[in-house]
């Protein structure tokens, strides 16, 4: 019977952990319906960037409050998990605080776990306020009616409670006070129990243990649903990042075959394709399998925090067009295309596709190609290339573009230029006043 | 206007036998756009000043493809490019200047893809290697002490990390340079880039070059310095619309430095 405790920690312990993975690797399969890139270069660069931007947060203070408010919470979420360490070993093995035995060390662990449990409250108090009673304007565009805007709300009250759980329980620990190292700020906490009785203190202290290790299993399980994810996904997006400056746009490689064989002087204009040539690749994406890898794993990395869309000179002008919008789309449709998978066991066509049925193409030609919405994002989320991609498809697959840039493109084929100026009068200004 | 230009083509330096130091792509704008025109003839001057020896490719420069590739015709785009690359090529052309930040980051970044290899710069970017050199004088003349801003384009500044270039030539002016709320990595696009200057905006409550003129104008400026011919355009829009046309100049750079100098 003693050990119906330990049992009852392994099954949740196994249960949660199972779950998790089952999911992440549905997350792994669904990036892995895109198409598959390269991005195997510049290891040193890459890892630089995680070192810098993901794990030293350098795009996030730009922002100066809600940076510094996030370093603090992100802090505390790698720092107070080393606790979480114990509890796994106090829960599995039947001890209390099993790495106590540290001594003086373990009194200045749990102090700094302390300090940074009041802090990350205090932060994610303050997360709430912004959202709710100060209500910026980035979280209040249409895209973040309903579940974003409480999937933000909710995020924020598992970590209210997981932080106060964890005090509350260090609080009413009886050895853990009379011990009276590291309890810097549970110490005060403890005085509001002072007159209960010993036995009261027990019970409350292992119903806050336990709700406090539930509740991060739990959480880790929400990630799955939530904008949250990012807290695992930012550091491979960072790694997949692009390198390249922001304003080369990658040249369409399937494009580039035809291109070169048209202006072949020798190519045989009436040559077949050879037998058991692969179909010409679909010019651009009209649906999440047509985007690449990176580009999906950057729609399960986007927290939603609309950095890119109030930079954004579309938005901010009033036009309909939204980088976040644009991500979210992305994944809530990888995640019907998955969905879909888990149903039938291969993707089975559902009459919807990103373009149109999420995407408007009202959206996509608002973009002024600025660049404002990827040097935005504090986790190396490109926006634009979706757009790009959906523009081509609508272009070369479609011929749909907006009337002018037909013009435009007419212009520039037949005459060399986007005006209708003819080629012959290019260098007349030279001899003009 | 004092002394006439000398802007010679590729196929007379060809003629000679002879390769120039640098090649001036002008781009469509500035070979067509009246406005834009201005921009090509003071950056010829200044090249002509800094004894350059530089040419045009005339008639046998060709759209770079930017826009089409920016409007999803990457077909366009590609035929543009590779066309370009086999005239630049030809005449075995390894420098070039243009004064066109979406030409620079296309030629830049773009052509290398396709075969296409050049050391490329913006004009800024020129202009100050030739001051550096001191090929190239640049005085205050009468833009000193005047309330200037620069609005960075996108494809020089985001696109290609460029920020510093025109803000120090506009420095070597003396002039009083006073930024806008959302500049170099925050800067405000014009409204103009991925093809936008050759369509109608989408509906909205307010054209991008205004919102972008009336930061500016909060600036309280006498002229909104840019190094790009489409944000030239836009801002001198945005200045109209705004009824400020006789007060307030847009100019580039380049002309900055030109008109000084009263070349």
């Amino acid at each position: 019977m003693q050990y119906i405790p330990n049992i009852l920690f392994l099954v949740a312990l196994v249960l949660g952990i199972g779950y998790f993975t089952r999911n992440i690797r549905k997350v792994i399969r669904n990036i892995k319906l895109g198409q598959e890139v390269d991005s195997s270069d510049n290891k040193g660069q890459r890892w630089n960037n995680v070192f810098r931007i993901a794990l030293g947060q350098s795009k996030m203070v730009v922002r100066p409050i809600a940076g510094i408010l996030h370093i603090v919470v992100y802090l505390g979420f790698i720092i107070i998990n080393i606790e979480v360490l114990e509890i796994i070993v106090d829960g599995l093995f039947g001890t209390h605080r099993a790495f106590s035995s540290l001594g003086s060390f373990y009194g200045f662990l749990i102090a700094s776990f302390e300090i940074l449990a009041v802090l990350v409250f205090v932060s994610v108090i303050l997360f709430w306020i912004r959202r709710n009673i100060q209500r910026l304007k980035r979280f209040l565009s249409p895209e973040m009616k309903g579940w974003p805007k409480n999937d933000g709300n909710i995020i924020l009250y598992f970590e209210m409670v997981l932080m106060t759980l964890f005090l509350i329980m260090n609080a009413t620990d009886v050895p853990f006070q009379q011990m009276n190292s590291g309890n810097i700020v549970s110490k005060y906490i403890a005085g509001w129990f002072a007159n209960t009785p010993e036995a009261t203190l027990h019970i409350i202290e292992r119903v806050a243990w336990w709700l406090h290790i539930l509740g991060i299993l739990i959480f880790l399980n929400y990630l799955y649903f939530s904008k949250h994810l990012h807290i695992i996904l930012a550091f491979p997006n960072v790694y997949h990042g692009k390198l390249t400056p922001k304003g080369e746009f990658k040249n369409l490689e399937s494009v580039t075959n035809e291109v070169k064989l048209m202006m072949d002087p020798n190519a045989d204009p009436f040559a077949a394709p050879a037998e058991g040539a692969e179909a010409p690749a679909k010019f651009g994406a009209s649906d999440v399998m047509d985007l690449s890898r990176i580009q999906l794993l950057n729609a399960y990395t986007c927290t939603e925090c609309g950095r890119c869309t109030s930079e954004c000179p579309a938005n901010q002008t009033g036009k309909k067009l939204s980088p976040r919008k644009i991500m979210m789309d992305t994944r809530d449709r990888l995640q019907e295309v998955g969905d879909n998978i888990d149903k039938n066991g291969s993707f089975q066509p559902d009459g919807k596709q990103l373009l149109d049925d999420y995407i408007t193409r009202e959206e996509l030609w608002a973009c002024t190609t600025c660049n404002a919405c990827v040097q935005a994002c504090p986790v190396s989320i490109d926006p634009l290339s979706i757009i790009m991609d959906m523009r081509q498809y609508l272009v070369m697959e479609q011929s749909a573009a907006p009337s002018e840039l037909n013009v435009t493109m007419t212009n520039i084929e037949n005459n060399a230029a986007p005006w209708p100026f003819n080629q012959m009068d290019r260098a007349n200004w030279i001899n003009e006043d | 206007m004092a002394t006439p230009i000398k802007v010679p083509t590729m196929a007379e330096f060809m003629a000679q036998g002879k390769s120039p130091e640098v090649l001036f792509w002008v781009g469509c704008a500035g070979s067509f756009d009246d406005r834009a025109k201005k921009i090509t003839k003071a950056c010829a001057k200044l090249l002509n000043q800094a004894e350059v020896e530089f040419a045009v490719l005339g008639t046998e420069e060709s759209c770079t493809g930017d826009p089409a590739k920016r409007a999803g015709n990457e077909f366009l785009f590609q035929m543009q490019a590779m066309m370009n690359i086999q005239v630049l090529d030809g005449y075995e052309i390894k420098k070039i200047v243009t004064t066109c930040p979406h030409c620079f980051n296309t030629i830049k970044n773009e052509y290398p893809g396709l075969g296409g290899n050049y050391e490329v710069m913006h004009h800024t970017q020129f202009l100050k290697s030739l001051l550096k050199e001191g090929r190239l004088k640049v005085e205050g003349g009468k833009f000193k002490g005047k309330r200037i801003t620069f609005h960075d384009p996108c494809y020089l500044g985001r696109a290609n990390n460029e920020y510093e270039a025109p803000r120090e030539l506009l420095q070597k002016l003396e002039v009083e340079l006073i930024e806008m709320k959302r500049c170099k990595t925050r800067g405000l696009c014009c409204g103009a880039g991925g093809a936008q200057m050759f369509k109608e905006p989408e509906k909205g409550d307010k054209d991008i070059n205004v919102e972008r003129t009336e930061e500016a104008l909060e600036t309280k400026p006498e002229i909104i310095a840019a190094g790009c011919p489409f944000c030239n355009t836009m801002m001198t829009d945005g200045v109209k619309s705004k009824e400020k046309e006789d007060s307030i100049a847009v100019m580039d750079v380049a002309e900055m430095i030109a008109n000084a100098q009263d070349l």
